[in-house]
């Protein structure tokens, strides 16, 4: 039920976007058309999925104050953490070239639609931000750290697709000239989010 | 200083605006603006890392190997945002608090991989060095703009200081709580660009 709960919680009410503005800098350069930002949306899902057990268990066993003592117990006393941000960032980009080489190998047809979105993943604050808050939240376990880096990955896809069709819609109205392009997406982005806001206290 | 150098300096504070203007650095910035003092800190430090790292890989900018430049980026910004976080911790332990896991992501800070891709990668040092602090102060003036607004309208204070008299709040006036909500960061960003390329019309799309 907890893990659920945090499901539930990442999608709708801690949503990346929305409550965080993680990823916002892709968000607004990607969200001009419905297909392409559901190809961004995945990889982004598919990414969080990938690195955050990873990062759940090098911060578990390596980085926490006192994880080395299962080496030895004199390193009962080290505590690492100062160096999470470095190895995190490392383990993104490594995982975010392999999961490249693999899609390529195997879909072809998903590495087409993927291609160029896949290399900036590793700079998109999102993915980062999960493995942050991932560490600040301390989780139970590896299953609750998978759950909430799915969870987050579907309220990004979400957002990202919702602020695509709406702006699919706009180019037909009369929006005025300076505000055309990133300003409206702005002020749309912040109406979607004052209207997420309503699923705020959801709990199971 | 020759002319190049000032608008190298210059132009990113309004014309080439980090964030109204390239659309860069969005992230990390809007959930800190709540409040004057931890947007302040943010600018502050964001500045420092970003002047810092055009000027290292502006120096290693012969030196590094086209196919590995954005891990060797990534390292040495990663690298630079420690140091600062270790800074903060210790000098300034509150600010840090609220910052939390938002100075962390300065690393992927698209700021930050925009102007090492951009210019340090074909520049000199100096004028690296210059890039990174004009980008950095035309993103802390937006940041400043962002939390004044808010924390004046939501607070009614600034830096925590109470600026609306309390005579006001006797005479039935209310903070506007809705300012200090997250997506009304995005609303007065939404805002500041519509007042700003009414001015410079070239923006315009």
């Amino acid at each position: 039920m907890e893990t659920f709960n945090i499901f539930i919680k990442s999608i709708f009410v801690d949503n990346m976007i929305f409550a965080y503005f993680l990823g916002m800098c892709s968000y607004l350069a990607v969200s001009k058309t419905v297909k392409t930002s559901v190809g961004l949306g995945i990889a982004v899902t598919f990414v969080l999925v990938v690195t955050l057990p990873i990062n759940y268990l090098l911060d578990t066993y390596v980085l926490k104050a006192g994880a080395l003592s299962w080496l030895s117990p004199e390193l009962a006393g080290t505590d690492l953490s100062f160096l999470s941000f470095i190895l995190f960032i490392a383990i993104i980009a490594s995982m975010v070239q392999i999961v490249e080489m693999v899609v390529e190998k195997f879909t072809p047809a998903l590495y087409s639609q993927l291609g160029i979105f896949l290399p900036l993943i590793a700079v998109n604050c999102a993915i980062l931000g999960g493995s942050l808050f991932m560490q600040q939240r301390s989780f139970d376990n590896i299953g609750q750290a998978t759950v909430f880096g799915l969870g987050s990955g579907i309220g990004w896809l979400l957002a990202i697709v919702g602020i695509a069709a709406i702006r699919e819609h706009m180019s037909y109205s009369k929006v005025p000239k300076p505000l055309r392009g990133l300003g409206i997406t702005f002020i749309i982005t912040g109406l979607m989010g004052i209207a997420f806001m309503g699923f705020m206290g959801i709990k199971f | 200083m020759s002319t190049s150098k000032k608008q190298i300096l210059v132009d990113p504070l309004s014309k080439n605006n980090p964030v109204v203007v390239l659309m860069l650095g969005i992230c990390s910035a809007l959930a800190v603006t709540a409040q004057v003092k931890p947007a302040l800190v943010m600018g502050i430090s964001v500045t420092v890392v970003l002047a810092f790292s055009n000027v290292i890989i502006s120096l290693l900018r012969n030196t590094i190997p086209n196919r590995i430049r954005i891990i060797v980026q990534l390292v040495v910004v990663a690298a630079l945002v420690i140091i600062v976080e270790q800074v903060l911790k210790a000098f300034a332990y509150d600010v840090w608090g609220q910052l939390s896991v938002f100075i962390g992501l300065i690393i992927t800070n698209c700021i930050l991989m925009g102007r090492l891709e951009a210019f340090a990668l074909g520049n000199t040092p100096f004028d690296s060095f210059l890039d990174g602090i004009g980008n950095g102060l035309g993103y802390t003036a937006i940041l400043l703009i962002v939390a004044i607004v808010r924390e004046f309208l939501g607070s009614g204070s600034l830096m925590g200081y109470a600026i609306i008299p309390s005579s006001f709040y006797e005479g039935g006036y209310m903070n506007n709580g809705l300012m200090i909500l997250p997506p009304m960061a995005l609303i007065v960003v939404g805002c500041i660009i519509w007042v700003h390329r009414s001015i410079d019309k070239d923006l315009q799309e």
